[in-house]
């Protein structure tokens, strides 16, 4: 039988029975969208944590007070506490060539009043750097102006919401709000980023690092912010930093940092096996569109008795027919992935409208898995119906109607 | 042509075997027009399927143009099938889905024969079984006669030597019955070694050899005794 032919020959056999095929087409193509929809899924989660890291700034390096690591032996008898990270120890930073820029960070929690409006919001105590360092963007006026980091300026700059609830409209270059008990001129509005790590940034207000010291009372900062010259310098900026505040802790490593791109790594690594095994529960719903194929062409098999068994009379042999059968459920398959990659694609659609910012995105390799595996369990599953045609007695198949 | 030697087929019902054919002898030469008639249940439907090689014996020799095909692989046979045996059933057997003309073609189909070549030579069996204007016309759309007509066509699309033929009126009106039957002796008056299988005694004296079967046994051939 020549193959174009026995192509014709079986999608005219297939569209004989519209119905049955037509389901058989469903469930294949549901299998195969969900495949793609669930990698895109997945790969939008991956993308939209990358865009979370990347927006907190490039080449970054964050020093935590304390170690997060635990090294075996025996716990000290004397309890170990930690010393504070310092702004002396941030500045003490700058000294290593791998460092670009370093911003302190002094975190606490305060009223910020004007008029008679109060409002409790979170207070960064930092330098000018941050600015470059965070990859922050002004709306009005300027940032903390870049000078002596020990200077203690009362002056403020205020997240969009807080700015927005405290002078609506207005602009608040030059007025007065009191933080805690201290009063501070507002020197510029950050622009709107929106949240990144779960802290939005509209609803603070960014003082110098020594006028939160002041403030708060308090010398130990949250995090220092550390910006590497490069990506390459990295590993060497994480090295230096290390030796840096040993030598200023006394020979004790207390402190921890992480770098950005190991976080993203460790994100990226642990999203992508998510999709996988998202993947690999959708691929089970083709298994079963899998199995639906078998019990459709195994109907179809007993319903075409006579057909086969005629077949076999016209002299085909075993072979054949079995060749038959399993071009048959290919096509199906075939017929199905291609349902199910343009389901996908509207889906796909679909889900960018839904979810504008999220940033949904097909991986390469799905679509042509998912058909795969498609194609795959297609066949798999038409072996058995397919010799079972085959096995087929001509005498009983020709003896009934 | 066709040469029997003691070919037995048992069928296993529940605990008991059946015989289907005990010993049966047979030789066919090259255009001969045999009816084999019996009861039912007397193996004339079970010898035709064994001299169509759709069925083995059990024991026995069965020669086919002086090849053994009882040492044919289930391949073989198949091909044999193909190019030396046309088969005609009582239930004419025609794919449903398929027009007249698809179905006359299907064994040139299932052998591979060029589109080109199908063509022409369907057109021919067409007009020559009188089915030029019903081509396009699925089976249920056409009567009796005209569905055995287009079985006939099939079975002779691949110009086999031998026209086996089950029953092939059994189905029909006495007219369209009279109509197909005519037809099948022209493919003998052509040549075609024609060995049917019927119960009607008036169609079963049409042919020139007369076999009779009961109980798996050859009970009377007209040439007298092989």
């Amino acid at each position: 039988m020549k193959p174009l032919d026995m192509v014709r020959f079986c999608s005219a056999a297939l569209s004989g029975y519209p119905l049955r095929t037509g389901l058989m087409l469903l469930a294949m193509a549901i299998g195969v969208a969900s495949v793609v929809l669930l990698t895109a899924l997945g790969e939008g989660a991956r993308r939209y944590v990358a865009s979370q890291f990347t927006s907190l700034g490039t080449h970054l390096l964050i020093v935590l007070p304390g170690r997060s690591e635990t090294i075996g032996g025996p716990p000290p008898l004397l309890g170990q506490t930690p010393r504070d990270l310092t702004l002396a120890d941030a500045m003490a930073l700058e000294r290593s060539s791998a460092v670009r820029r370093v911003a302190p960070i002094l975190v606490g929690s305060a009223p910020v009043a004007s008029g008679g409006l109060e409002r409790e919001v979170t207070i960064l105590g930092s330098t000018a750097e941050l600015l470059a360092v965070r990859n922050l963007f002004m709306a009005q006026g300027r940032f903390i102006p870049p000078g002596e980091v020990t200077r203690a300026e009362a002056v403020c700059v205020l997240g969009y919401k807080i700015k927005n609830e405290l002078f609506g409209g207005q602009s608040p270059l030059g007025r007065f709000v009191r933080i805690g008990e201290r009063r501070f001129r507002v020197i510029g509005v950050m622009a709107k980023k929106g949240e990144s790590l779960g802290i939005d940034m509209g609803d603070t207000a960014i003082i110098p690092v020594a006028s939160a010291e002041a403030l708060f009372n308090r010398s130990s900062l949250f995090r220092i912010l550390v910006q590497a010259h490069g990506r390459d310098a990295i590993p060497r900026a994480r090295q230096t930093i290390l030796e840096i505040i040993r030598n200023r802790h006394e020979g004790e490593d207390d402190v921890t940092v992480i770098t950005q791109d190991a976080l993203l790594a460790t994100f990226d690594r642990i999203l992508k096996t998510l999709t996988l095994a998202v993947a690999g529960i959708a691929a089970i719903s083709l298994g079963v569109a899998g199995i639906l194929i078998m019990n459709v062409m195994l109907i179809a098999v007993a319903q075409r008795t006579a057909e086969i068994g005629l077949v076999k009379a016209l002299g085909a042999p075993p072979g054949q027919i079995q060749l038959i059968f399993l071009v048959e459920s290919f096509l199906l398959s075939l017929a199905g992935a291609a349902a199910g990659l343009i389901l996908s694609a509207g889906g796909f659609l679909l889900m960018g409208r839904l979810f504008p910012a999220f940033p949904v995105a097909v991986p390469q390799w799905s679509p042509p898995a998912a058909a795969g595996v498609a194609l795959i369990t297609g066949l798999i599953f038409g072996l058995l119906p397919a010799r079972r045609a085959a096995r087929m007695d001509p005498v009983t198949s020709l003896s009934r109607r | 042509m066709i040469h029997m030697e003691h070919i037995q087929r048992v069928f296993q019902v529940g605990d008991e075997p059946v015989y289907a054919l005990q010993g049966i002898n047979l030789s066919v030469a090259s255009g001969e027009y045999i009816s084999i008639m019996g009861p039912s249940g007397s193996g004339k439907s079970t010898l035709l399927n064994i001299i169509g090689l759709l069925d083995r014996p059990d024991e026995g020799v069965y020669r086919l143009e002086s090849s053994n095909t009882t040492a044919l692989t289930d391949e073989q046979q198949a091909d044999v099938r193909r190019n030396k045996i046309g088969f005609i059933f009582q239930f004419f057997h025609l794919v449903p889905r398929l027009t007249a003309a698809e179905n006359i073609q299907l064994p040139l189909l299932l052998a591979g024969v060029d589109p080109k070549e199908r063509k022409a030579r369907v057109a021919e069996a067409l007009e020559r079984f009188g089915l030029a204007g019903r081509s396009r016309h699925r089976p249920d759309q056409l009567s009796g006669g005209q569905r055995q007509r287009t079985a006939i066509a099939r079975a002779t699309i691949m110009r086999p030597a031998v026209i086996l033929a089950d029953e092939p009126t059994g189905n029909l009106d006495r007219g369209s019955g009279r109509e197909v039957i005519e037809t099948i002796e022209t493919l003998h008056r052509d040549g075609m070694t024609l060995i049917m299988v019927t119960h009607d005694p008036d169609l079963g004296l049409r042919a020139p050899r007369q076999i009779r079967m009961l109980d798996g046994g050859i009970v009377f051939d007209s040439r007298g005794p092989a």
